[in-house]
């Protein structure tokens, strides 16, 4: 597999806040990356730090196996980050134009890449007049502008209406399925449980998890149970049972998460063999966000 | 540099306010040839600006760049905006993404404010030969270029000065403030320049009772304030006027000999274009090291 960004104890301090904290992690290419983080948590910072505007304070990263330097390695690469940053008054294609002559590209791919986004209508109007969303589209128009290796977007549904969101959510999806490799941060996850395959999950600039999507929420699961007759039995059969972890009461519900696999029937043979009659069995998988909960609340 | 120069025209192209700024600095550049209509009839009293010989050459060379420097505020606008605006709109940012180089960056504004500056030299060059062709008195070729030097060192002044304008455009990042700036840095060198003539003056004066004269009293202020930014922008090209025939004859009518040094010094040259090194060297560092 081909390693297109690499980063090593990548560290960064501004004064007293260490907004990043001796970070690793790798990008393969051809795969999905989501970037989870509360706000505040280093995200765009990491960000940042790659795109050559924010300094780092120590550590290391390369781009392409470090074989060329960063801002040459920045012109295979598409980036939007946080709000579109464009000159209010040239229009779309005499802004692309501009960035087609820093990156070093002819024009054809101009006309194509605004349809991609919706705005080749509009292409002959200036930016300040352009909504938010589209912005943002053309944010997204001007990323894809040298089909770049890599694309990295920061937070692109932020601040837009729902159609705006679904809009960009759809064109991000498009563009996955072509094979482009994605870096998206975000700190909403069903935008990242939907698109990516894998996730970086940085807290206060500390990596918690990096890995595979389906390996942050692949956990044996829980059941939610709960009894009319003699609920005390209930808890203490649930905590005898090999196969469960532990046992919560939440909501006049019992939540008792599993070790190893157990399935609804063989609970359900087990409490009745003991005398328990349940009136709520439910064997449920956790969400992104509920694992995500879990590992930025409890470490 | 082409790739990077193109980039720069690009922006600067399609702004309106620089476009309009720049239009109206080259006509005002061209418009000195307008001086050479100001005429006074009145009655008995006869007076043809162009007749007074401030177009003989090379007394022309001296005139014209001087005259043509003072016009060089319009350009500093839009060399002051061209910096600021990319903090405001943060292009900057963008920039920096899409893959150009924060050296790259500077070297961009760097080629377009030298650009500007041969342009402008360029026209008063010109300008100046095609008035010099019609009213001086003295058409010889060794004469029509002698003191060519005058050019070089407006060329190097509104360098110096643009630069100057660039460095306070990253510094402050606002177009206004930067432009503020530059002004505040003028009064102060000014102030420092009249504590200078104080102090100096107090030295004599203490140093009349001591028989020793220190080695200080034979500095003079101008040897110290001419490493000053500004101040080494307007050694460059002294005021002109001195030299006219008429005002020499009539300071010799009031018994005042103006012997003043117009000419320009080699070593005037080496301090602005250090200067010049100063200012983007420090732009380029100050970029650097901000995060942005």
């Amino acid at each position: 597999m081909e390693t297109i960004l690499s980063l090593r104890n990548l560290d960064k301090k501004f004064g007293s806040v260490h907004a990043v904290n001796n970070l690793s992690f790798d990008i393969e290419k051809g795969n999905v990356y989501g970037i989870l983080g509360p706000n505040g948590s280093g995200k765009s910072t990491t960000l940042g730090i790659i795109l050559n505007v924010v300094n780092k304070t120590s550590g290391e990263f390369s781009w392409f196996d470090g074989n060329i330097s960063t801002h040459e390695a920045l012109k295979k690469v598409g980036a939007i980050i946080e709000r579109p940053n464009f000159y209010p008054y040239m229009t779309a294609v005499q802004n692309l134009k501009l960035i087609c002559k820093i990156k070093g590209v002819s024009y054809d791919k101009i006309d194509e890449k605004l349809k991609v986004v919706n705005l080749f209508e509009r292409r002959d109007s200036k930016f300040k007049t352009y909504s938010l969303g589209m912005k943002q589209r053309l944010a997204i128009a001007s990323a894809l502008l040298n089909d770049p290796e890599i694309l990295i977007l920061d937070e692109p549904t932020n601040g837009l209406d729902p159609q705006g969101i679904h809009e960009i959510r759809k064109i991000i999806k498009d563009i996955a399925s072509n094979g482009t490799t994605i870096l998206l941060a975000s700190h909403l996850l069903d935008e990242v449980e939907k698109v990516c395959s894998h996730v970086v999950v940085i807290r206060n600039g500390v990596k918690l998890y990096s890995g595979a999507v389906d390996g942050i929420t692949a956990t044996n699961g829980y059941f939610e149970l709960n009894t009319e007759s003699d609920s005390e039995k209930l808890k203490e059969l649930l905590v005898k049972h090999p196969a469960i972890a532990n046992v919560k009461e939440e909501e006049g519900k019992f939540i008792a998460s599993l070790e190893n696999e157990l399935s609804a029937s063989e609970i359900n043979t087990y409490l009745f063999k003991n005398g328990i009659t349940l009136s709520h069995l439910v064997k449920r998988m956790p969400s992104l966000e509920q694992q995500f909960l879990t590992l930025t609340n409890n470490n | 540099m082409l790739r990077l120069l193109n980039i720069e025209f690009h922006k600067l192209k399609h702004n309106r306010a620089s476009r309009v700024l720049t239009i109206i600095y080259f006509a005002l550049l061209t418009s000195i040839a307008l001086i050479a209509a100001i005429k006074f009839d009145v009655g008995v009293i006869k007076f043809h600006l162009a007749d007074q010989g401030i177009f003989n050459f090379p007394y022309i060379w001296h005139f014209n760049t001087y005259m043509a420097s003072i016009f060089k505020f319009f350009l500093l606008l839009v060399i002051v905006s061209m910096m600021a605006n990319e903090y405001s709109n943060k292009t900057l940012k963008q920039n920096l993404i899409d893959g150009l180089s924060k050296k790259e960056f500077i070297l961009s504004k760097f080629y377009t404010v030298i650009v500007f500056a041969a342009i402008s030299t360029f026209f008063v060059f010109v300008v100046s030969m095609i008035l010099g062709l019609i009213y001086s008195d003295f058409n010889e070729l060794s004469i029509i270029f002698s003191d060519l030097g005058y050019l070089l060192a407006f060329f190097i002044k509104l360098t110096a000065f643009f630069s100057f304008g660039l460095f306070m455009g990253i510094l402050v990042k606002r177009s206004a403030f930067a432009v503020g700036g530059i002004l505040v840095w003028f009064f102060i060198e000014n102030i420092f320049k009249g504590f200078l003539y104080w102090k100096f003056n107090s030295d004599k004066f203490a140093s009349n009772d001591t028989v020793s004269s220190d080695s200080l009293s034979s500095i003079g202020v101008n040897d110290i304030m001419q490493f000053f930014p500004l101040e080494s922008m307007a050694n460059l090209i002294k005021q002109p006027f001195t030299k006219l025939n008429a005002i020499q004859t009539a300071g010799k009518q009031l018994g005042q000999d103006f012997a003043f040094d117009v000419s320009v010094h080699w070593y005037q040259i080496a301090i602005a274009t250090v200067w010049i090194f100063i200012f983007i060297y420090a732009s380029y560092a100050l970029l650097k090291k901000r995060d942005l």
